[in-house]
């Protein structure tokens, strides 16, 4: 990955010139905390479980981490815009579901079951586009607070899925999903594919983020939306893209979650949205949007899944009191990073 | 939209109703059905039991009106037993609680206004607000899994169990199951982990008990659709240990696996169905009819699912 994903000059005259003014110390071992966090995680892991530090269960942790993490990366866009997308959960059971639909329809249909799962494949990214589209555009030309739009499409795709899964589970037919099931199950030199998938669109992300125009803009709208439309941003144009990229991400990430399980039910992505959100504060992004980190959000998004991985790995703590662990956690990290405000 | 219609063409029937034929009104049963939405599989089964309930029965009673009504959470179940009390104008209830404590007022309320109330699956706090009880047998739900596992392993080996939501009702199952176990000393139970009745949960628990475990001999997956999760978890890890895996409450494709016999790790299951909302409508409806109370308390027993019975069990329509 690139070596300065973690950008602390949000003004976009000031993005301009960067590397001018190197970031104190102190900022830097802010920038560091979820790292911090992460490796003393890790240590108490192996200390708790041997079994811990074992290859296989770093892979199932990433492996399970990369529906999250990329959905924590477009997620990231948005908040650093100054946003919030309240419905990632929702769409991506609503996407998985149409997406299973298709593909038992395209199946039989087509007569090649493999191009009916290609086509599925392209159809999750496509679906995430146009919601994260439809979303966009309410936002700006609607002119909607994100809360709400969010909140409502909350409802809205969660309720059509259970709707066309008749409250029931929608579920891939079986010579089709054991087609699709080596897109989460294979390894590729030894790494799950959903892995690498994870890696390679958090360095887009990172790329788009901190190497391109549009990157700056976005992070000069969520830091003075006023000041960006002086400048001469297109700024409806740039907040829709971040809510199309987040659409995008979420496609992907449910391309990659059908095949595990190969169905779809109402619980389907339940709580996601917050694990995003958490994801991309803990990393150190500014809830309040203007500054932000591609790496801090994937290492928060690790060391979410990471807490859990190490409570069921050990017994030594009530199972009653799990969720109080995860919130501790996260408030510890949180304070490690504080301080850029 | 189409609730909004219905509702307006309810409360019409409903003033209509009550105009005109003030004298009759006593004789027809107006039953109202208060069930959670359809948030997981299981809830889908309750919807769908609820509303073939309502197509068999007043397709056979003519002097029976039910009306469902389906709520996201206990603050608008409330709101919806208020409106069957006061705008539907029902004489007769069926509940099936969100939760036991906040919803217990609210039906009271709508027993104080006349109508035969009977809840279904989770108790209320004060069970002066009901006239009748029916529900599943949670105490067999976990009872007959750990007879069966223990049967199965010869009274030797490791078993992991999941949990469902912390609730009352996830309790009674799991201090069932552990009083079983307690006969057996050399059945051991390595853990119990909440999975949350949810595929995806299940499915990384599991992964992260094969990570720990590495001799598992039965896994009680206390649900069907988390036995789902499981049964994936450990196909990705390959691990050939596990003997048995018990699910619960008789999924429409787990009890085809029994039937078919295709997994020779799921011999069998519990039953839990969500029938049980169809068996308590037609109990209320019926005895109010006739005018007849309920017994204070039906339990629909929870019984052993093998290749043998498993016909009986299978219902395709169902969602689950």
């Amino acid at each position: 990955m690139p070596p300065e994903l973690q950008t602390s000059t949000p003004q976009p005259e000031a993005a301009q010139h960067r590397g001018e003014s190197k970031p104190r110390w102190t900022e830097r071992l802010h920038g560091l905390g979820p790292v911090i966090g992460l490796v003393l995680l890790c240590i108490a892991g192996t200390l708790l479980n041997g079994d811990f530090a074992t290859v296989d269960n770093a892979m199932n942790v990433l492996t399970r981490t990369a529906f999250i993490g990329i959905i924590a990366v477009g997620m990231c866009f948005v908040i650093i815009s100054g946003g919030i997308d309240l419905s990632v959960g929702s769409m991506a059971a609503l996407i998985a579901g149409s997406v299973i639909m298709f593909i038992n329809w395209a199946g039989p249909a087509s007569g090649s079951p493999l191009l009916a799962v290609v086509m599925g494949a392209v159809l999750a990214v496509v679906l995430g586009a146009l919601f994260g589209l439809a979303h966009g555009l309410l936002i700006t030309k609607g002119r909607i607070e994100p809360f709400i739009v969010t909140l409502g499409t909350l409802g809205i795709f969660r309720a059509y899925l259970t709707y066309f899964a008749d409250g029931g589970a929608l579920t891939l037919d079986n010579e089709l999903s054991d087609l699709y099931a080596p897109v989460y199950y294979a390894s590729l030199a030894g790494i799950p594919v959903p892995v690498w998938v994870f890696v390679v669109v958090a360095i887009v992300g990172g790329v788009i983020l901190n190497r391109t125009a549009y990157g700056r803009y976005v992070q000069a709208i969520g830091s003075n939306e006023q000041v960006a439309r002086y400048a001469a941003v297109d700024v409806d144009r740039v907040k829709i893209l971040t809510y199309v990229l987040l659409g995008v991400c979420v496609g992907i990430a449910t391309l990659l979650y059908v095949p595990r399980l190969g169905s779809a039910s109402p619980t389907t992505g339940l709580l996601w949205e917050l694990e995003a959100i958490a994801a991309v504060i803990v990393g150190g992004t500014a809830l309040k949007g203007g500054a932000g980190s591609i790496t801090g959000t994937v290492v928060g998004a690790v060391l979410l899944s990471v807490i859990s991985n190490i409570l069921n790995l050990t017994s030594i703590i009530s199972v009653y009191l799990n969720a109080a662990v995860q919130g501790f956690v996260i408030i510890i990290v949180a304070f490690l990073q504080r301080g850029r405000r | 939209m189409t609730t909004f219609t219905r509702r307006i063409a309810l409360t019409a029937v409903a003033a209509a109703a009550f105009a005109s034929l003030p004298a009759l009104a006593a004789e027809k049963v107006n039953l109202g059905v208060s069930i959670p939405a359809a948030t997981h599989s299981f809830m889908g089964g309750i919807n769908y039991w609820a509303n073939q309930a309502k197509k068999d029965l007043e397709k056979e009673h003519k002097d029976l009106k039910i009306t469902i009504k389906t709520a996201a959470n206990a603050p608008e179940q409330a709101n919806q037993l208020q409106d069957l009390s006061t705008v539907t104008k029902i004489n007769a209830l069926v509940v099936f609680p969100f939760e036991s404590a906040a919803l217990t007022k609210p039906v009271a309320q709508v027993k104080a206004k006349g109508a035969y109330v009977t809840v279904v699956d989770r108790g209320l706090t004060d069970t002066s607000a009901q006239d009748a009880y029916v529900a599943g047998d949670n105490t067999a739900f976990g009872k007959i899994p750990a007879e069966y596992i223990v049967k199965q392993l010869g009274g030797k080996g490791s078993v992991v169990a999941l949990r469902g939501i912390a609730t009352t009702l996830d309790n009674e199952r799991m201090d069932a199951f552990n009083a079983v176990l307690k006969g057996s000393p050399d059945i051991k139970l390595l853990d119990a982990k909440y999975a949350n009745w949810n595929r995806d949960d299940a499915f990384k628990v599991t992964q992260d008990y094969l990570t720990r475990f590495k001799q598992i001999d039965a896994i009680w997956a206390a649900d069907d659709d988390m036995a789902v999760g499981v049964l994936k978890a450990i196909e990705q890890a390959k691990r050939d240990d596990i003997r048995i895996i018990f699910g619960g409450a008789g999924a429409k494709g787990m009890v085809k696996t029994i039937m078919d016999g295709k997994d020779k790790r799921i011999g069998a299951d519990v039953s839990y169905s969500p029938k049980f909302i169809y068996d308590a409508i037609k109990l209320t409806a019926e005895a109010r009819l006739k005018g007849e109370k309920l017994p204070a308390t039906t339990i629909i027993p929870s019984v052993l699912i093998t290749k043998e019975n498993a016909k009986d069990f299978y219902h395709p329509n169902s969602p689950f």
